[in-house]
């Protein structure tokens, strides 16, 4: 079985669970849950990573360098906002 | 074992954690631990890829890093909770961004070796691109509505349909040309096919969001959150890597089927927000009909007394209260009238505030209690039976016409608050809410308007219930 086909049954299989992860979500948690998913798509920064760490050419290198920068503010302004919408919550 | 496979096992272990942090994600008491579950998922991930890869060059992946962490750290502290909208928006745009230039960069590097990619990597590396550089520049469209700095109308243009036929037939021919499913259109070199390619898709982004009002923005913010993880599992296709795949794919079916759930809450189709350039008709034609007809104003000295003396207020906070960030000094005004001993709940429309569940965000930053917040259905049956309903600066999710078959709101979920004994309602003007229609709440006979500024309005009430 080919790489992509095995990528293909893993993306077919990850999307049914992100379905069914959503299913139950109160009306509550829909900003922070959206925040924080946005986050999780910030996972492309391990694509820019492989894509700059093997860079032979000064422009792979810059185009990755950028890829890194854009999805490291994803990350960690996802996350970090996500945690101080949720801090919020939690008192009582 | 060798070091790619305990690499492989680390990038399992990531995806795990990825679900494990989204599941906790669903309920209040979970939800905080679960993000950091998923953030620690991102670190092992990103953890595992430096291990894996052979870097030639420290330098370019630390000032990314560097450079992005410290803007993301600043916006995501600084951020008002008001805005939270807008920052969501902005951080797809960079999510979906960082997928179309991995794209780029391996189709760059791929041609720069004199590699043709064979078919199927060929067609990834256009998927990826196309998406993650639409939801790039669609996000950006939405950022600018939402922050104001476009339009928050819809914009249309004549010829706009055959317009956006013509340049999607472009697209695919640019795309099958970057897949090298045929040969580049005009004999273009490899580097102004990807260039002509990504301009197209730019374009494509922002003409199809540009139609959209700023009412459905949120609902656009959500859907483009779906694109990005999309993207992001493109680009794992494009390199080969299964936590790109796993970790986008999750996110775009989360991000999709949370888009459906906000469109079920504002009983719209997805089809119709997305095609249906909302409340661009029909605001003229209501205003006019409605200016002439009296309503009866009071000032803050009325609404305190009316409040002091009830026995039970349900409070409506709309969109209005999130853009004057009132939600302090309501609850000032909440925490004396319980103290006087009447019976406050706060009634929460699902898209109250400026997108799903923002509300229940700007309340809990108020340290409004959790016990006094109710839903739509919780509440509803409610208002018959009680004395005042204080709105403030909420329009269309209160607005009766949504039983008027014909309206253009018709069959939207309201809160049922014309059947309150008395309603208050806090607003700077009467002017329509997003969906451009007239409120006939407003002229009710035991209805009250308090022309004022959200902010400026309760802190005033505050004096005068204090003084009461």
């Amino acid at each position: 079985m080919g790489e992509m086909l095995i990528g293909l049954y893993v993306f077919v299989l990850a999307t049914v669970a992100g379905r069914e992860l959503i299913g139950k979500v109160p009306p509550t948690l829909h900003t922070p849950l959206m925040s924080g998913a946005n986050a999780i798509s910030g996972i492309a920064i391990v694509g820019a990573l492989v894509i700059t760490a093997s860079a032979e050419s000064r422009a792979v290198e810059v185009l990755g360098v950028v890829a890194i920068a854009m999805a490291t503010i994803n990350v960690v302004g996802g996350f970090m906002v996500t945690d101080r919408m949720l801090e919020m919550f939690r008192k009582d | 074992m060798d070091l790619s496979t305990l690499v492989e096992l680390a990038y399992l272990a990531s995806a795990v954690l990825f679900v494990v942090g989204l599941k906790r994600m669903q309920s209040p008491a979970t939800a905080r631990a679960g993000n950091g579950l998923a953030a620690l998922a991102m670190l092992i991930a990103i953890a595992a890829t430096l291990i894996d890869n052979e870097v030639v060059s420290w330098a370019g992946i630390l000032i990314g890093i560097a450079v992005g962490g410290g803007i993301g750290a600043v916006a995501a502290r600084t951020v008002k909770m008001t805005a939270m909208p807008e920052m969501v928006g902005v951080f797809n745009a960079f999510g979906g961004g960082a997928s179309a230039l991995v794209a780029a960069a391996e189709y760059v590097r791929l041609h720069a070796l004199g590699l043709d990619p064979d078919a199927a990597t060929g067609v990834t590396i256009a998927l990826s691109l196309l998406i993650g550089t639409v939801t790039f520049s669609g996000s950006v469209v939405a950022f600018g509505k939402l922050s104001g700095r476009v339009s928050g109308n819809p914009i249309t243009f004549p010829g706009q349909k055959p317009f956006n036929a013509l340049l999607f037939a472009a697209i695919l021919l640019a795309g099958a040309g970057v897949a090298g499913l045929v040969a580049a259109p005009g004999g273009l070199t490899a580097t102004s096919l990807l260039l002509l390619f990504s301009g197209l898709a730019l374009l494509l982004g922002i003409l199809l969001v540009i139609p959209i009002g700023g009412a459905d923005m949120p609902v656009v913010i959500s859907l483009l959150n779906s694109y990005s993880g999309l993207a992001a599992s493109a680009a794992g296709f494009v390199i080969g890597n299964m936590v790109l795949i796993i970790s986008g794919a999750l996110v775009g079916a989360a991000g999709l089927f949370l888009t459906m759930l906000m469109c079920k809450a504002m009983n719209r189709s997805l089809a119709n927000v997305v095609f249906g350039a909302f409340g661009q008709s029909g605001a003229t034609a209501a205003l006019a009909s409605g200016e002439k007809k009296p309503v009866r104003s009071v000032d803050a000295e009325q609404a305190a007394l009316v409040m002091a003396y009830a026995q039970s207020v349900i409070v409506v906070p709309g969109y209005g209260l999130a853009v004057a960030q009132a939600q302090h000094e309501l609850k000032k005004v909440m925490d004396l009238l319980i103290e006087r001993g009447v019976d406050v709940r706060y009634a929460i429309h699902p898209v109250a505030g400026r997108m799903p569940g923002h509300m229940n965000v700007l309340l809990a930053e108020a340290d409004v209690p959790y016990d006094q917040l109710f839903d739509l259905d919780e509440i509803n049956g409610d208002f018959g039976s009680t004395d005042v309903v204080l709105i403030v600066g909420a329009n269309d999710v209160v607005n009766p016409e949504a039983r008027n078959p014909d309206s253009v709101i018709a069959g939207m979920p309201i809160l049922d608050v014309d059947r309150a004994r008395n309603v208050i309602v806090v607003k700077r003007s009467l002017s329509p809410g997003f969906a451009g229609i007239d409120n006939p709440l407003f002229y009710m006979d035991h209805t009250m308007m308090f022309f004022a500024d959200a902010k400026k309005a309760m802190a005033d009430v505050v004096r005068e219930v204090r003084d009461t």
